[in-house]
């Protein structure tokens, strides 16, 4: 099982070239246009990473952090969620850019393999920049009145962070 | 604008607070290590996410992504009861859906704004349940290859930065689920 998800990449990254080669594709073309266009969005969230790992960084060193933490930690706890991503959490849901900045520091500090680092890559790939991604939806359209869509998109947040949590626990015991 | 606001009072607070507990320098210090850190993190990421947008683009050239909206057609018929028997709408709509879970970002948007553009045009200036739908299934994460995430793992030494892929789709589905149920939920109860 750990060999499937580990060779799933390159058999994904093979089967994914052989298809489209079929269909006759200039696979590496494609492959080198489409590279380029990441570094298109890399050169977009550099300034926003800058700007906002800045600030939690300085917010994590001024102590206002842990103070919150530790306000939250006995309700967390009862969750099941560690009270040490709560950051990734409260910004998830407002930055992509600032969440990959606070995810990469939770990573970096507890390891990639350990469980709170893991929860955290759990976390951030399975919720979504919510009030962002609903700015923009109906910013676009011109909708002002947005009924229930805040509620039921942090309806599907919070599962998706405590199902996170969860699921670490289920998958690598 | 709520960005200026989130940010300025993330400084506003960090200073206040490093001062009240004695932490300036530190604050002071962060603020220095922020900036390369971020610079780090790009840099080391750099090369994963580049490689997994190129894919990306092979998969959407090879026609993939169409033939996988076309499978999620009756599935997406349910979900949207008022516009299934719109073709335009329902053709949007399971492009945007397909773009997200192939991790088609830049792809997926646009295609998701083309269907909401639809969905608004039977009540302008207020969210139709179909409407609500739609974005509730875009603020969650349905990516199949968290590749970004993954980039990070690797930058930070993980031997298989994709062993968290079943945590991630169980953390996915149900969330997604979850957004779902409320949105049929909510669907009811806001008559308004």
């Amino acid at each position: 099982m750990d060999l499937f998800f580990t060779m799933l990449v390159p058999l994904t990254i093979c089967a994914i070239a052989l298809y489209a080669a079929t269909k006759r594709v200039d696979v590496y073309s494609a492959l080198v246009r489409g590279a380029g266009s990441g570094l298109d969005t890399l050169v977009r969230i550099v300034p926003a990473l800058i700007g906002l790992m800045t600030a939690v960084y300085m917010l994590r060193a001024s102590g206002a952090l842990e103070l919150l933490a530790g306000a939250l930690a006995p309700l967390l706890d009862r969750l099941g969620l560690p009270s040490e991503l709560l950051p990734l959490m409260l910004v998830r849901p407002i930055s992509g850019s600032a969440a990959l900045g606070v995810g990469a520091e939770l990573i970096s500090t507890y390891g990639p393999d350990s469980p709170l680092g893991r929860t955290a890559a759990v976390m951030l790939g399975s919720t979504e920049t919510t009030f962002y991604t609903i700015a923009v939806y109906f910013g676009a359209v011109g909708i002002t009145k947005t009924r229930y869509a805040v509620p039921a998109a942090l309806c599907a947040d919070l599962t998706g962070f405590l199902a996170a949590a969860w699921a670490v626990r289920v998958c690598f015991g | 604008m709520t960005m200026t606001v989130i940010w300025t009072g993330m400084i506003l607070v960090s200073v206040l607070c490093g001062l009240a507990t004695g932490r300036g320098p530190a604050v002071a210090a962060a603020a220095v290590e922020g900036t390369s850190a971020a610079v780090q993190l790009s840099l080391s990421i750099a090369g994963m996410l580049c490689l997994w947008t190129g894919v990306m683009e092979v998969m959407r050239q090879s026609g993939l992504a169409d033939k996988l909206s076309r499978l999620l057609r009756p599935i997406l018929r349910r979900l949207f009861p008022q516009v299934a028997r719109d073709r335009e709408a329902m053709d949007s709509i399971s492009a945007n859906v397909s773009a997200n879970l192939l991790g088609l970002g830049s792809a997926a948007t646009p295609l998701g704004l083309e269907a909401a553009r639809r969905l608004a045009q039977a009540s302008p200036g207020v969210a139709s349940d179909s409407l609500c739908m739609l974005v509730v299934c875009n603020t969650a994460s349905i990516q199949l290859i968290p590749t970004t995430v993954a980039s990070v793992r690797a930058a930070e030494g993980c031997a298989a930065p994709f062993d968290i892929l079943p945590a991630v789709w169980l953390a996915s589905a149900l969330s997604v689920g979850v957004g779902i149920l409320a949105c049929k939920i909510f669907a009811r109860m806001w008559r308004e």
